[in-house]
């Protein structure tokens, strides 16, 4: 490791896909503002690849690439971060991302079977998109709605579907652009901005900065097994 | 029946459509509580919050004073709140954070002040957009009414709190995972000890981990004070509790409810809560506290909903989540989908737990897909005892966090309690229902 690694993007594995992207704009006034609301600049990795897929709907390796110089850690930190979260998509996704709960309160109300019409009438299976890249259909793990079970989510929006009748009506519906004033495309997660920065006294900030990366280097050279308390 | 005799703490104002509104809040007494604490010294409202003996609501039911009271002497310290509402089953949070967002901000903030925190996370599921939106938008009218911020209600106590979206992990809700989500890494729950983060949290400094729930309980104890919390509820389990029910009941939804003074019976039959199971049919199985617990079957059903009550009986009370199961379930698909979720979800770290989950999963799908041999049922408990030897409750661990020996129970559960089904699986070849 004491050679330093040359940073360059994570390669696209799937051929020849969109132009590449960079987070520009007011995507990246917004990514500056975020960054200020952390002690640490890492805490911001995971807002920040909300906002890349905001801008691009899935996470590009250009806006890793960005995102990795934002927070200071490299490129292939932020992948390796990224890739273990089901929400952030390495690879491009559908304007819809529509996904079926089958977890153990929607599997006794008939999502296996609600996720199988899903598959049949888009031509998909799991994991999938249309041809038209409308709709990217995913199996979920519990989404926290369970008296409205199956439970399914567009974008991570609740969306109430629970027969076969009903889903080909917002499949329908997502085509026809007839819920785009409830549900942005994929990749735009909380429209509602902060409106208020960091308002506690700078100076105390500073030290707090300060003081946080002391613990922080305490706590990292004490940290055998039994560092700590 | 006390079912409905408890006054509503939580979910008082769910009856507004716009709950959720800064207006309503507060006309309906909103940011009362805070007010009162600021008047009050920090460690008076901490005392409140110890005397209500207020239980916390995310699943371990760790008394949240007692937490408070742990919080390492530091110059930096932090409040973090866990919004990942992830068991699966459990949507109460999901409730709170859409609908009532002010009462969980202004819990942030007594919080925030009773321990002397100048910087408070309120980290939420990703899959929570609306949620994200509504507490974005509800901590946006609160800086603005001068709630949060600098120098909060002329008090001359200031603190910044900031909305964080996860991005879809169960794991995140362990809280040293949480904390390092929210340090911007992969959710990988940290080596204890130590146990808490009190001592060691977010960045190495001491930091308080509370759930949505809890944190929402916190205006009403300081406005009635701690005493009246205490006088509900019996014994450790205080207050009221949001109860989510799922499954084959007539009305499955999230029910606030005196601790033990309602029984898992009530809750299923009584005509204001679950109605009863649904198409006249008879209960087989139930979950009391979230796939992690060990299930109970109808005789169990006339158990309170307490805390200590349900440990007693061999299971938890967990995250408040009660999944209802008629007897036309296959409990051998049940059982099947609640260890393919842990196999899913487990972050990977420890080996039993990595590689037990998927070995589980894998013999529970063939057992279901009529592929099950004679063995199997021996083999299954024999993988359950190496994730968790003993495979007793409360469990034995050999990993560094909890999901690991919570994967046997549904297993162990379905198997103990109705063996002749899985082996009509085997010797059938398949599910009986189809």
């Amino acid at each position: 490791m004491s050679e330093p690694t040359p940073v360059a993007a994570p390669r696209r594995s799937s051929g020849a896909g969109p132009a590449p992207t960079h987070l520009t704009g007011d995507i990246l006034h917004r990514a500056r503002q975020l960054l200020a609301l952390y002690p640490e600049p890492r805490s911001a990795l995971v807002p920040l690849c909300h906002l890349a897929q905001e801008q691009d709907g899935w996470l590009t390796p250009e806006a890793m690439v960005d995102i990795a110089g934002l927070v200071g850690v490299t490129p292939g930190e932020v992948l390796g971060t990224a890739t273990f979260y089901d929400m952030l998509h390495t690879e491009p996704v559908g304007r819809y991302v529509v996904s079926v709960c089958t977890n153990i309160a929607c599997l006794l109300d008939g999502a296996v079977e609600l996720l199988e019409h899903a598959e049949d009438s888009l031509g998909i299976g799991v994991g999938g998109t249309t041809a038209d890249g409308t709709i990217t259909l995913e199996e979920a793990e519990c989404l926290a709605d369970c008296d409205r079970a199956p439970c399914v989510q567009v974008n991570h929006r609740y969306v109430v579907a629970r027969t076969s009748e009903a889903f080909d009506q917002l499949v329908a519906d997502l085509r026809a652009g007839a819920r785009d004033g409830e549900i942005p495309p994929h990749g735009t997660l909380v429209r509602v901005r902060r409106t208020a920065g960091i308002e506690a006294d700078p100076a105390a900030v500073a030290e707090e900065r300060r003081l946080s990366a002391e613990a922080r280097a305490a706590r990292d050279a004490a940290s055998g097994p039994e560092g700590g308390a | 029946m006390a079912v409905t005799e408890a006054p509503r703490i939580v979910t008082s104002r769910l009856g507004f459509e716009d709950a959720h509104t800064l207006g309503r809040y507060l006309a309906t007494g909103g940011y009362e509580g805070l007010r009162k604490a600021l008047a009050m010294t920090p460690e008076a409202v901490a005392a409140e919050v110890d005397a209500a003996s207020l239980l916390g609501r995310g699943g371990a039911g760790f008394p949240a004073g007692r937490k408070w009271a742990m919080l390492r002497r530091s110059p930096v310290t932090y409040l973090v709140v866990n919004g990942d509402e992830s068991e699966p089953a459990t949507f109460k949070d999901h409730l709170l954070v859409e609908r009532d967002p002010h009462q969980l901000v202004e819990g942030v903030l007594i919080a925030a002040y009773a321990l002397q925190v100048t910087r408070a996370f309120i980290f939420l599921r990703g899959e929570f957009a609306l949620g994200l939106e509504r507490v974005q938008a509800a901590l946006n009218e609160a800086y603005a009414h001068g709630a949060v911020g600098r120098d909060i209600f002329g008090s001359g106590f200031s603190v910044d709190v900031v909305v964080h979206p996860g991005a879809g992990a169960y794991i995140c809700g362990e809280e040293t995972a949480l904390l390092e989500s929210l340090e911007g890494k992969r959710g990988f729950p940290r080596i204890k000890p130590p146990y808490f983060p009190a001592a060691i949290g977010l960045y190495g400094a001491p930091t308080v981990v509370n759930n949505v729930e809890t944190m929402s309980n916190l205006p009403w104890i300081v406005v009635h004070g701690g005493a009246a919390f205490a006088a509900l509820g019996e014994g450790r389990s205080t207050g009221t509790r949001l109860f989510a029910l799922a499954g084959h009941v007539n009305r499955p939804g999230v029910y606030e409810l005196e601790m033990v003074k309602t029984t898992f019976a009530d809750l299923i039959h009584a005509p204001v809560l679950g109605a009863g199971i649904r198409h006249g049919r008879q209960l087989k199985a139930f979950i009391p506290g979230g796939v992690s617990a060990p299930w109970f079957g109808p005789d169990q059903v006339d158990l309170p909903l307490g805390q200590d009550e349900v440990a007693q009986a061999g299971s938890m009370l967990g995250s408040g989540s009660i999944v209802v199961m008629d007897d036309r379930t296959c409990v051998v698909r049940a059982a099947w989908r609640i260890t393919r979720f842990f196999s899913r979800e487990s972050c990977g770290q420890c080996t039993p737990c990595r590689e037990g989950s998927g070995w589980l999963e894998r013999i529970m799908e063939r057992i279901e897909t009529g592929r099950g041999r004679e063995d199997d049922l021996d083999l299954l408990l024999d993988a359950c005892d190496n994730i968790s030897p003993g495979v007793a409750w409360p469990p034995q661990q050999t990993t560094i966090c909890v999901l690991g020996p919570s994967i046997p129970s549904s297993i162990s559960s379905a198997i103990s309690m109705f063996r002749d089904e899985f082996l009509v699986h085997i010797k059938e070849g398949g599910c009986p229902h189809g």
